[in-house]
């Protein structure tokens, strides 16, 4: 049967699922397209120092800010601060505006922005939860794994560099006190 | 004794919940009257055991007995009493006791407001009511009893409530969101129960129409309380983030949005009524999916409770059991449901066709952001990632403005066919002076002329336009007052054009800074001048804080001053930021303290926004809409003859 003589609502019906079938399919790719530009992958202290995060793109990063590292600008709104896995890794984080009220050295954080060419955090945005308790999961993990990552490789390099170890707890206790 | 007899209370409510499930339910297996009559006193029973343990806990916060847990952790002896009582739901075994409180206050309502029910629908609806009773009771008894004691050794004081929930907005927000999230289980509950007799009629849409238009208007007020209270309280002048739960209240709500259109076909049409099933199942669903992403912690977000996976996966089961059997039961029983009404490309059933179809694939774009961080985490074994505000903007925009130019239009629609030639002739000078008087004013006013901007808004001017045409006809030919229905459909659809107009003139108007700013500063912006005057130490309850004088004028002449406080709440050793603004129904002035940055420099925001507050008037005359609806005499009328129809049969 062709089409232009098809009973009207028969037509209807085709013409309506065509449309379905088209427009969720649309939508669909729509949707796909923006949600992969959109998406921001988290990166670890630990990976931005061994390089694996890209720069110029936005990420987040996240982790403890170390006591005593917020330094501010005496003219504007510019601070920079570092953040930690509380092992080796540590990543400089400069932001221009107002940190949120329960940013503190020693709370974990979460910032969102781009990795300059020189290793430094550019942060459009800086998360801290309102709850001083709670640990952002993305922090809590890349702690805990940078942990396991010094405990196995302590065992091996306890007997020659003592210092490692030492230097860890130092930072620990640092933040303690912050 | 008390949290004792609250907890003694709640093992009551939940064995009367089990009788509802069962009794009711048998009696229609049984066709036994005495038994479906069951169903309104144990309703009773339910809401007044759990009303009683309610206040059990209200007395544990206002006696400050810090022996029970939850009281220990939420309250403390110097907190003002009107958060204490608040406190009840600041965290998440009490305020789902408040949930669930709820759920048991809309089964009575169910119970004895349903004249128009037969008795043997009423006894299906309230059996399925009684099992959702059940399910939040267990989760309540099992997994989250607020009456749980510390004891022998107990806290002297308690830990405090969150500063940040020590606000107006908390009394408010939450009982408002619950009464629209529960809400949505009457109509679940309908659909259920109707799908279990195999019959889906009008009668089945009439009765759905006011309880869903209920709880959604409740949801909406709920939600619009919410951004309110973001705005002024933690957004730091924001006040929509696409945060996961603020995504999860809003989800449900567009499904309902499109569930209340649909009911309207069904209704009045016969047609799509597998579909609106479907919707009624769907928008509960969504309702119980928010409690779970709230609940469970799979999500970061700024207001999810503390993570516990034992309540997330029990939520987890309970939803997977109520959509996979109300779906189950639809594949089963909604294959014999037919509609034969035809209708054209033009008519009002294709307009609210395109509606739900809009409305669908939006919350299914805000659904895959939502979750996406979840799905991308399962998949990749682990990387982390989060879903930007930029996602939810390119996705939901462009769709929800093909919404609003479907609205310009679907109100004059008629049923089957709509005249379309006709409709042009009579209205194109109303739609031409849409767009010259968008932008005669963005002239005159100065305000943005990005062609966005002036886009949307000759889209909410034009649906006011029409609205105003469509009402002057509606008066003039005959109907001296209007039906409750069709006023709140008006007052529905200006409500979401003011809100419109407030989304579109904020977000291209407004005016913000961050500055350092020192007493003696002063800074310009939006035509007004906001001075640092000086800067005081205060004294509350529970805190002390650092206030800021802002000395505002225009053009030299004082307009107001604003005092905006960095508080520290001793106790919960909180620092929060308490914003000052000034409101207007054209401008909001608004100031926030930052943090000190030295040399009795502050970080300092301020904020000009134009017609922000229209977004949250735009809420509420949606709300409004959704409650005059129920004044609908034929709602009424329904209930009248069905006690007619009794009373002979009696």
């Amino acid at each position: 049967m062709k089409f232009g003589t098809m009973k009207p609502h028969r037509r209807n019906r085709l013409l309506l699922a065509l449309f379905l079938v088209v427009g969720a399919g649309g939508a669909t790719t729509f949707a796909l397209l923006a949600l992969n530009e959109n998406i921001n992958l988290f990166y670890s202290p630990e990976q931005i120092v061994s390089g694996e995060a890209p720069t110029g793109k936005t990420i987040r990063a996240g982790g403890m800010v170390l006591a005593g590292s917020v330094v501010r600008s005496e003219t504007d709104l510019g601070v920079s601060f570092r953040i930690s896995d509380l092992q080796s890794a540590e990543v400089t984080v400069a932001y221009e505006g107002i940190l949120p009220d329960l940013f503190r050295e020693g709370q974990g954080i979460v910032a969102r922005g781009e990795l300059n060419d020189k290793g430094v955090f550019v942060a459009d945005e800086v998360l801290a939860k309102h709850d001083e308790n709670y640990m952002p999961p993305e922090v809590a993990d890349a702690i805990a794994e940078a942990h396991a990552d010094a405990t196995a490789d302590a065992t091996i390099v306890n007997e020659t560099l003592a210092p490692v170890g030492q230097a860890t707890d130092d930072k620990l206790s640092g933040v303690r006190e912050g | 004794m008390i949290p004792e007899f609250g907890h003694f209370s709640l093992l009551l409510a939940f064995g009367l919940s089990i009788a509802l499930t069962v009794l009711p339910a048998l009696g229609v297996y049984r066709s036994d009257q005495l038994l479906m009559r069951t169903g309104p006193s144990l309703a009773a029973g339910i809401f007044m055991f759990l009303l009683f343990s309610f206040f059990c806990l209200m007395e544990s916060f206002l006696a400050d007995d810090f022996s029970v847990t939850y009281v220990a952790n939420n309250s403390n002896s110097a907190l003002p009493v009107q958060y204490k009582v608040s406190a009840i739901w600041g965290a998440h075994e009490g305020s789902f006791l408040l949930w669930t409180l709820i759920s048991a206050g809309w089964t009575l309502a169910v119970a004895f407001f349903s004249g128009s029910l037969t008795a043997d629908m009423k006894a299906r609806v309230l059996a399925v009511l009684g099992f959702l009773n059940v399910g939040f009771l267990a989760f309540l008894l099992f997994a989250s009893n607020p009456f749980e004691r510390s004891l022998p050794f107990h806290p002297q004081d308690g830990a405090d409530l969150n500063p940040l929930l020590q606000d107006f907005g908390l009394i408010v927000h939450p009982p408002m969101l619950y009464m629209g999230y529960v809400g949505f289980a009457v109509p679940f509950a309908l659909a259920i129960a109707t799908l279990t007799t195999g019959r889906l009629d009008a009668a089945w849409a009439r009765w759905s129409r006011p309880w869903t238009n209920a709880a959604w208007a409740f949801l909406t007020i709920g939600i619009t309380l919410g951004s309110w209270w973001a705005y002024y309280e933690l957004g730091w002048g924001g006040w929509w983030f696409w945060d996961a739960v603020e995504n999860a209240s809003f989800m449900p709500w567009l499904v309902g949005t499109a569930l209340i259109h649909s009911l309207a076909a069904s209704e009045k049409r016969g047609v799509f009524k597998s579909w609106t099933v479907l919707l009624a199942i769907a928008t509960f669903s969504l309702s119980l999916l928010g409690a779970f992403l709230v609940r469970s912690g799979v999500l970061t977000s700024v207001h999810a409770f503390a993570v516990d996976p034992t309540r997330g996966l029990f939520i987890l089961v309970f939803l997977v059991m109520i959509v996979g059997s109300s779906l189950t039961l639809f594949a089963v029983k909604a294959s014999g449901i037919k509609s034969d009404a035809r209708f054209e490309w033009t008519s009002r059933e294709a307009m609210l066709l395109t509606n739900n179809l809009l409305l669908v694939v939006s919350t299914a774009a805000v659904l895959l952001g939502t979750l996406y961080p979840l799905i991308y985490e399962v998949i990749t074994d682990g990387d982390k990632i989060s879903v930007g505000p930029p996602y939810f903007n390119a996705v939901f925009v462009p769709i929800t403005l093909l919404l609003f130019t479907v609205m310009i239009v679907a109100p004059f629609s008629r049923w089957r066919k709509t005249p379309v030639k006709r409709l042009i002739q009579d209205h194109w000078p109303w739609l031409a002076i849409g767009p010259i008087a968008v932008i005669a004013g963005a002239l005159v006013t100065g305000a943005s002329r990005e062609p966005l901007a002036l886009f949307i808004q000759t889209i909410a001017v034009l649906i006011f336009l029409l609205l105003v045409k469509h009402w002057l006809v509606t008066v003039k030919s005959g109907w001296k007052v209007p039906s409750a229905s069709y006023l709140g459909m008006i007052l529905g659809h200006l409500g979401i054009l003011v809100a419109i107009l407030g989304v579109v003139i904020t977000v291209y108007d407004s005016d913000g800074r961050d500055v350092r700013m020192a007493p003696g500063d002063q800074v310009e912006l939006g035509g007004y001048q906001f001075t640092f005057r000086e800067l005081a130490k205060v004294q509350g309850p529970n805190y002390v804080s650092d206030q800021a004088l802002f000395d505002v004028q225009r053009d030299g002449n004082p307009v107001t001053v604003l005092k905006p406080e960095k508080r520290f709440y001793s106790v919960a050793r909180n620092v929060m930021t308490e914003a000052d603004l000034d409101p207007g129904l054209f401008r909001d002035l608004y100031i926030a303290l930052g943090e000190p940055v030295g040399d009795d420099a502050w970080a300092v925001r301020v904020h000009v926004k134009p017609f922000v507050r229209w977004i949250w008037f735009g809420g509420l005359l949606i709300a409004l809409g959704g409650f005059v609806t129920l004044a609908d005499r034929r709602y009424r009328r329904e209930r009248a003859r069905a006690t007619v129809a009794a009373g002979v049969t009696a």
